[in-house]
Formats: C-alpha cells, sequence, structure tokens
C-alpha cells in the first residue's frame, strides 16, 4: 500500500527513521545476531577463550533429557493455558453480549487483571493457594484434598495454569466482545425468525463467525503462554518442584544466569525465536486470507 | 436482543456475577489482606471480611524500611517504575510516529528493507534473548541505568505498525492541501498528522504504560542496586525469606499500591485501551 502523494526529500526520510532504526539495531539485531552466534560456540567458565562447535549446543540439547522434558511441559502448559482461557472468555463474552444492563460494570471488572503485573499475579495466587496459611488451601482441605504446589507436580502446574489463565482473560474477552458484537445483528434475528434458539444460534451462527478470533486468540494464547509467563512462575513455583513447572523461557533463564551455560542458552534462546517465528508466520498467513472473506 | 427470555437473562447474569466474583476474588483477598495484622492473617483461614490497620499497613508499606529486607521504601520504587514506564511509553510513540511518518509519506531507497526490519522485531520479546541484550548493555556501561532499563523494550515495533496502518487512512487530499497553502513536510506532521493521531495515541499510551510499568525479567536482570529496583521487583524480593518470615499484611498493601496506577489507567482510559488492544493486533 502506497500513498498517492509523498513528499520529496533525499534525507528528511532517513532523519525521521534513524532514532528508530539506531535503537532496534543496538537492542535488537546486535543481540539476536550473538544469540545465534554464540549458539554455535562454546565459552569456558571464564569467559576466556571460545570454541567454534558447530551444532554441538543443539546436539546436546536434543540429547538432555530435561530439555526435552521442558519442551513437553511446556506444551502441555500453553495448551493448558489457551485452551482453558478461550473457552472460559468465550463463555463470558457470550453472556456478556446478551445482556443490556450492568454490562459496563461488568467489562471494567473483567479487564482488571490485564493491568496486573504477571509476577504480582503469581503473588496473589501464591497467597490464596499457599499450603499452610492459603484461604483456598484452607477450603480444599475440608473438601479432603491436601494442596501442597511445593511437594506435588500436578498441583504446582495447576497453580500456575490458574494463575496464566486469569491473567489473560480479560485480553480474550475483549477480543471475544468485539468479534461478538461485529456480527451483523440482521443474521441472528433471521435465525430467531426461523425458529432457532439461543443454543442453535450459537452453534450455527456466532461460533462460526467468530473463527477468524478464536484461532488468532489462540495463536497469541500460546506466544503468551510461552513468554509472558515467566513473572507468574518466577513467583509461584520457581520452575519447581524438580523441574515440574519450569518451562522453556524459564529454563533459558536458569542456565544463562544461574548455571552460566552460555552456548546452551543461546541454542535456547535461538529454538524459541524459531518457535515465535513460526507461530507469526502462521498467523500472518492466516490473517490475510481472514481479510478477503 | 432478539428474545426477551427472562430466564435466560437471569441465568446471563447469574453466570456473569460468578465470572466477576472468581476473577476479582484474588484481588478482593489481597485488599481484605492488607487491613490485618500479620498475625490475623497466618491464622488459617484468614478472615474474610475487612479489618482494622488499613492505615497502618499502608504506611509501613509506603515509608517504612527495614522490614522489607532492603533500604528502599516503596515510594522510591514506584517512582522507578514510573519513570521506565513513561519512558517507554513516549519513547516509543514519538519515534514509532517519526518512523511510521517517514515509511508512510516519503519514498527513499531501501525503504522496503526498513519496513522489514521493523517488521521483524514485532516477532522476539525481549524474552527469547536476554542474555546477549545483558551483555549489549553491559558492554554500553548501561546496568543500573533508566536508560538500560528502558531503551531495549523500546525496540520494538507495535507503535509503529498502529501508526502505519492509521496514516494509511489520512485521505490524501490533506497532503495537497497542505502543500498547495505552502507547508513542509515537517509542518504536515506537527499541525496535521500528529493532532489526527490523538486517538491512536492515547490508544498506545494506555497499552505501554501497563507494559512498562509491569516489566519483571528485564529489569531483574539489569539491576544490582536497589535503588533503580521497580515496585514489582520489590514485592517479590520481599518474599525471599520464605513463607514463615513474610509479613503478608506488609506485602498485599504494597501490592495493591503497585496495582494501582495500571488499574487507574485501564479503568479511566478504557475506551481507548480497548480500541488500542483491538488495533495494535490486527
Amino acid at each position: 500500500m502506497e500513498k498517492r502523494v509523498l513528499f520529496r526529500s533525499a534525507w528528511l526520510p532517513w532523519v525521521l527513521i534513524a532514532p528508530q532504526l539506531a535503537i532496534i539495531g543496538v537492542f535488537f539485531f546486535l543481540p539476536a545476531g550473538q544469540a545465534v552466534l554464540q549458539s554455535f560456540q562454546v565459552e569456558d567458565a571464564f569467559g576466556m577463550s571460545r570454541e567454534w562447535v558447530g551444532l554441538e549446543n543443539f546436539r546436546q540439547l536434543w540429547d538432555s533429557p530435561d530439555y526435552l522434558g521442558s519442551f513437553q511441559r511446556t506444551a502441555l502448559f500453553s495448551v493448558l493455558v489457551a485452551g482453558i482461557g478461550i473457552v472460559v472468555s468465550l463463555a463470558l463474552a457470550i453472556f456478556a453480549d446478551r445482556i443490556v444492563r450492568f454490562a459496563m460494570i461488568y467489562k471494567t471488572l473483567l479487564i482488571v487483571p490485564y493491568a496486573v503485573a504477571p509476577v504480582i499475579a503469581g503473588v496473589l495466587w501464591v497467597f490464596l493457594f499457599s499450603p499452610s496459611i492459603g484461604v483456598a488451601t484452607h477450603y480444599l482441605g475440608r473438601l479432603g484434598i491436601t494442596w501442597n504446589h511445593l511437594m506435588n507436580e500436578d498441583q504446582a502446574m495447576t497453580l500456575i495454569v490458574l494463575a496464566s489463565v486469569w491473567k489473560q482473560i480479560s485480553y480474550n474477552f475483549l477480543f471475544f466482545l468485539a468479534g461478538l458484537q461485529s456480527i451483523p445483528k440482521a443474521l441472528i434475528e433471521a435465525a430467531s425468525i426461523d425458529g432457532a434458539g439461543p443454543w442453535r444460534r450459537f452453534w450455527n451462527i456466532q461460533l462460526p463467525l467468530l473463527s477468524p478470533t478464536t484461532f488468532f486468540l489462540l495463536v497469541i494464547n500460546i506466544v503468551y503462554a510461552f513468554f509472558d509467563t515467566f513473572g507468574i512462575i518466577d513467583a509461584a513455583t520457581q520452575g519447581g518442584p524438580g523441574q515440574s513447572t519450569s518451562i522453556l523461557v524459564y529454563k533459558v533463564y536458569l542456565d544463562g544466569f544461574k548455571a552460566l551455560d552460555l552456548g546452551g542458552s543461546a541454542a535456547q534462546s535461538v529454538i524459541l525465536m524459531l518457535i515465535v517465528v513460526t507461530l507469526t508466520v502462521i498467523q500472518f498467513r492466516y490473517v490475510e486470507k481472514k481479510v478477503q472473506y | 436482543m432478539v428474545d426477551r427470555n427472562p430466564w435466560l437473562n437471569f441465568f446471563s447474569h447469574a453466570v456473569l456475577i460468578l465470572g466477576v466474583a472468581i476473577v476479582a476474588f484474588p484481588l478482593y483477598l489481597a485488599l481484605i489482606a492488607s487491613t490485618h495484622t500479620a498475625e490475623a492473617i497466618v491464622q488459617s483461614p484468614m478472615p474474610l471480611l475487612p479489618g482494622s490497620h488499613l492505615w497502618e499497613n499502608y504506611r509501613n508499606a509506603l515509608v517504612g524500611s527495614g522490614k522489607l529486607g532492603s533500604n528502599t521504601n516503596v515510594v522510591h520504587m514506584m517512582w522507578v517504575s514510573f519513570v521506565v514506564a513513561m519512558s517507554i511509553t513516549l519513547g516509543k510513540i514519538a519515534i514509532s510516529l517519526l518512523s511510521a511518518f517517514a515509511i508512510v509519506y516519503f519514498r527513499f531507497p531501501f525503504k522496503m528493507l526498513c519496513f522489514w526490519a521493523i517488521f521483524i522485531t514485532l516477532m522476539l520479546p525481549v524474552e527469547v534473548r536476554i542474555l546477549p541484550t545483558y551483555k549489549v548493555v553491559a558492554d554500553l556501561g548501561l546496568l543500573n541505568s533508566y536508560a538500560g532499563l528502558s531503551l531495549p523494550l523500546i525496540a520494538s515495533a507495535t507503535a509503529t505498525f498502529l501508526f502505519r496502518q492509521f496514516f494509511l487512512t489520512v485521505p490524501d487530499e490533506l497532503v495537497e492541501a497542505a502543500r498547495i497553502d505552502g507547508a513542509g513536510p515537517m509542518r504536515f506532521f506537527k499541525d496535521i498528522l500528529v493532532p489526527l493521531s490523538r486517538t491512536s495515541i492515547a490508544a498506545l499510551f494506555v497499552i505501554q504504560f501497563i507494559y512498562g510499568w509491569n516489566q519483571y525479567l528485564w529489569p531483574l536482570l539489569m539491576t544490582t542496586s536497589e535503588d533503580m529496583y521497580p515496585v514489582v521487583i520489590g514485592i517479590k524480593r520481599m518474599l525471599a525469606g520464605g513463607e514463615a518470615a513474610v509479613d503478608w499484611n506488609i506485602v498485599m498493601a504494597t501490592a495493591i499500591l503497585a496495582m494501582l496506577p495500571p488499574t487507574l489507567v485501564v479503568m479511566l482510559m478504557q475506551k481507548w485501551f480497548v480500541k488500542g488492544l483491538v488495533d495494535t493486533e490486527k
């Protein structure tokens, strides 16, 4: 897309675009390039010498049960976060779309978690489920369930999924609501005249027309679960117990900053980059198609 | 609505009230905890109704030191958060307005290359390149500085794209008219384009402010000196002593204080926020 009328100047556009290029050059391309370079190197513990090792770092990751385990956990985690988040928010949006009274109040309250920092979200949920003083723990105990996410791996995973879904509900809800409100009222009315009840209208009209939104949210939620949940995990479980909640991003941090395995951490970063790029390409492909329909 | 089924309406409200109650509960609990003494919270189950220690707790959280395991107080940490959030927000908006203007209104060599170079930054969040970015910032001597905290987070193109999309919808006749009246490109930018972009700027402001205020991983790596901790890091550090040693009332009071600015921004600027969210992603 281009403008019909353009300004003419040999130097002005460069001056205008220079700050942005400088910042992304120094803080984006330089580090990203170094990550790629480092992923093919091994550095000794004191940073004195570097050796070119080709794909060795990647091969080590492939052979490491820790890393493959982290991959599986990340997959499980992101599917749970995206799946539960989308279903719950869709349900809320469908009902919020129906009603007129108090709609603004519900909406305002539902978007608050968006403003909460992931770490604080983690802290809030830990407080709720703390093994010794948590309110939720207390009532679960009355139901005969012993909750201790510091010992039980499944409970630790459940806790970070809950906190992550909670934080993302606002976002999903707003997009579903916007999607529902853009469905022409005439379609719904026509279906209604033909005798379709609310349930039928949801399945045969609203849900299919929401499919682009749903797909878009699926990708966004997976990206969110992969990257933006670092704070939640760091506050709630710190990757534990054992390695049970250390998802890929958390592992890059642990291996790079705690274990100082620079090459391994860089190789992990490169793999993460490939995953995001793939997801983004899938999303853009789909969005392009969607525009035409 | 199409059909007025009182039962269905009732059911809708019931579902929404339940949903809102569950979503709001952790926040409510934090608020309640911030009004009790540390002893009252440790009793299981903790009280679910407000207590009488509100002022005391917030005063301790705001100015009390020592207990937090650090010498800085929350007022200072909130100031750091505010400066970082504002630098990221204003910095991003400023450089993005300029570069989007260049990309949309000028023709220059390597324009497509620049466009794609900016575009690709959309794909990779800071989280995937933390280690090398850390090295770059350390080499530049920017650790523990506001520049180091905010510049790497400005290096993303979300805002540029939003402005580009918007500029493309601005009618060409405006440029023609401006030219006929003898206005140069910068005059057009300042007097016509920027005022027209007000809504987009407001929308971006909300989103970027929250993004900046809530940053955690980057400041965690970047800051070693306590007087550069944003409030979000401060809260995490209060929990470092292990669960038994934590004064939950103070932690929760601090958490509420830390949530206040972004929550207010979202609630008061709700209209722009929703617009910004939907626009930046499309």
